[in-house]
């Protein structure tokens, strides 16, 4: 393949890896903020104190 | 409580297997031994050989006397007790080898003897950090990760002997590396020393270590996995990756105890610092920081400041962590593309590091008087001002400009040590100080106020250490780079180094004060669990999870 070239891999990498990375972290602030998810979360914190239970 | 039949198992398969790996293993080292031409490699198999009888002994032992049933009911806290004690014994060793190395500094010819070779510094050297990180750091954030994994999934232990394989393997693992560097065996890659077979048997040690983890999370009665196990997590597949991929080497022959690296040249240099900085991400700080999110919320009893900005922290600090390794090679062969992404993404690290700061200091909101009362809670705070401070000092320092001041000198050495001394060491205090009494049915420490002179003292130390630190550092730094009218470099190598006498017994003297502290811990820690308590104190007593039945009582009720 004469299109494998090493440019074009990086550039792949360099850009394809940006995208990509942003967009999971952009899903993971979705997650952590989406206001159905909060009544879970302040459960979830509640995990080390309410062992006794 | 369910069925006996149910809550009383037997290792079953998991016990022979373990056996017949074990004899393996020893007709393996017999052979080694036997076949070797390499005295250092034949003492090492020697060592494996040793490790590997005795432990068939227990576990022949232990399954005729019927102590390895394991109540399925009850949390596996033996093995984090062992860990508890495993990580001040080499809390002393690794912060007494540091402070003999600090005392070479200032007068070289101290503790060394040319004729063994032995106690040279470039030998000790490895073995105090690998000492204090892997050794104790290690040992801490196995015992607290198997504390917290059980209590937050409410499931004992998966793996049945699995847990005490980890945490001998380790012990081993740490006694081989130890042993090796003082006899010269060492593949030269700052902190990851240890050579092929000795890299070998800690994979083994780590995989299972991630699987009694994953398991344990599989089976939990939670629906939710908390925040802590996640950081749990990363450092325990992170650093699995890290090792693996920069211990790729081929040795000299399966009988020689050395080894030549898969990279070659600045591709070798940057897996090296990818490595390098990313143990000090997910080993130094992703693990110590899943201690924060359980112990400071449990010793506060109060929820985490934020449960949202710790999932925020916990992707954005593992997004951002892995790339930053590139500037520990700052003006060397690595294109200058690549040294720039290493500080900019070091630089962008700063937000992540400050998030999970504040996430775990307003924890304390509304509860600001324990820093006042508490001394294991002000010890766990104050370790994230160390956290934040040093924090910020490493964005800068991997600022190219900055860094042409900062690398190779002792300013390097301070950062590293706010960090170590301050954060891990005083985390790592604070989660120890919490879980003996829990984990012994105590109702309190021995002495709070001992705790007190614990602080104080090594607080103290730290202080005078990176302040020495910062003098020498800069100083050296300016002198190095001072050039004459004439165009010559005004000083040689060796009147920097006679200029930073004074500061270097400053550093000796910080580390004799830290030190003073832990051997103030262990005495606190073992009068606690011999079951004393200090009559003169009226220390308020403070959180018990888990004295006698609350613990095993939740785990029964979840089941």
């Amino acid at each position: 393949m004469n299109t494998m070239t090493y440019e074009t891999v990086s550039r792949l990498a360099q850009q394809g890896g940006t995208i990509y990375f942003v967009i999971l972290f952009l899903a993971a602030c979705l997650y952590a903020f989406w206001p159905r998810n909060k009544a879970g979360f302040d459960q979830a914190a509640r995990l080390p104190l309410d062992e006794e239970d | 409580m369910a069925q006996p039949d149910q809550v009383n198992t037997r290792p079953g398969s998991g016990a022979v297997l373990l056996s017949i790996g074990l004899g393996l293993g020893i007709l393996l080292t017999i052979f080694m031994a036997a076949r070797t031409s390499d005295p250092r490699y034949q003492v090492h198999a020697f060592v494996f050989m040793g490790a590997f009888i005795a432990a068939l002994s227990a576990l022949v032992l232990g399954l005729s006397s019927g102590r390895f049933v394991q109540d399925q009911g009850r949390y596996e806290d033996g093995v984090i007790r062992a860990g508890v004690i495993a990580s001040l014994f080499w809390a002393v060793v690794g912060m007494l080898v540091g402070l003999v190395i600090a005392l070479q500094l200032a007068w070289p010819s101290i503790f060394y003897f040319p004729e063994i070779g032995w106690l040279n510094f470039g030998r000790l050297r490895p073995v105090h950090t690998s000492g204090v990180i892997f050794a104790f750091g290690g040992n801490v954030l196995i015992s607290t990760s198997f504390y917290v994994v059980q209590r937050t999934c409410k499931a004992r232990l998966a793996g049945g002997l699995a847990p005490w394989l980890v945490f001998w393997g380790y012990q081993l693992f740490i006694v081989l590396a130890a042993t090796g560097y003082v006899m010269g065996v060492t593949q030269s890659r700052e902190y990851a020393e240890p050579e092929w077979y000795i890299d070998l048997w800690l994979t083994l040690v780590w995989v299972t270590y991630l699987l009694v983890f994953l398991g344990t999370i599989w089976k939990r009665k939670e629906p939710h996995i908390y925040v802590a196990n996640w950081f749990y997590l990363a450092f325990i597949v992170t650093i699995a990756m890290l090792h693996i991929v920069n211990n790729l080497a081929v040795p000299v022959s399966p009988l020689s105890s050395h080894s030549y690296s898969l990279f070659s040249g600045v591709q070798d240099a940057l897996i090296q610092w990818w490595y390098g900085h990313n143990a000090v991400g997910f080993f130094l700080t992703a693990g110590f920081l899943a201690i924060m999110y359980y112990f400071i919320p449990k010793r506060a009893e109060r929820p985490i400041y934020s449960y949202r900005l710790s999932i925020i922290h916990f992707w954005a600090l593992i997004f951002i962590y892995i790339w930053a390794g590139p500037h520990h090679l700052h003006y060397t062969a690595l294109p200058q593309w690549a040294q720039t992404l290493g500080m900019t993404f070091s630089i962008m690290l700063w937000m992540p590091s400050w998030g999970g700061m504040i996430n775990g200091l307003m924890t304390l909101s509304g509860a600001w008087d324990k820093l006042r009362t508490d001394a294991v809670m002000r010890m766990m705070i104050v370790s994230l001002a160390f956290y934040g401070m040093s924090t910020f000092e490493g964005p800068v320092m991997s600022v190219r400009a900055v860094n042409a001041l900062s690398h190779y000198t002792d300013w390097t050495i301070g950062h590293v040590h706010s960090g170590a001394l301050g954060w891990v060491g005083f985390v790592s205090f604070g989660a120890i100080y919490c879980m003996v009494p829990w984990l012994w049915k105590r109702p309190r420490l021995y002495s709070d106020r001992l705790v007190e002179w614990h602080f104080w003292i090594a607080t103290t130390g730290i202080l005078l250490y990176i302040a020495a630190m910062w003098v020498s550092g800069i100083m050296e730094g300016l002198m190095w780079r001072k050039y004459t009218p004439e165009g010559f470099l005004a000083y040689s190598f060796v009147q920097t180094v006679s200029a930073k006498h004074v500061t270097n017994i400053v550093r000796a003297l910080g580390g004799a004060m830290y030190l003073t502290g832990t051997l103030i811990m262990v005495y606190n820690v073992w009068r606690t669990i011999a079951g004393h308590v200090r009559q003169d104190e009226t220390g308020a007593v403070l959180v018990q999870p888990s004295a006698s039945g609350p613990a095993s009582a939740g785990l029964a009720a979840a089941q």
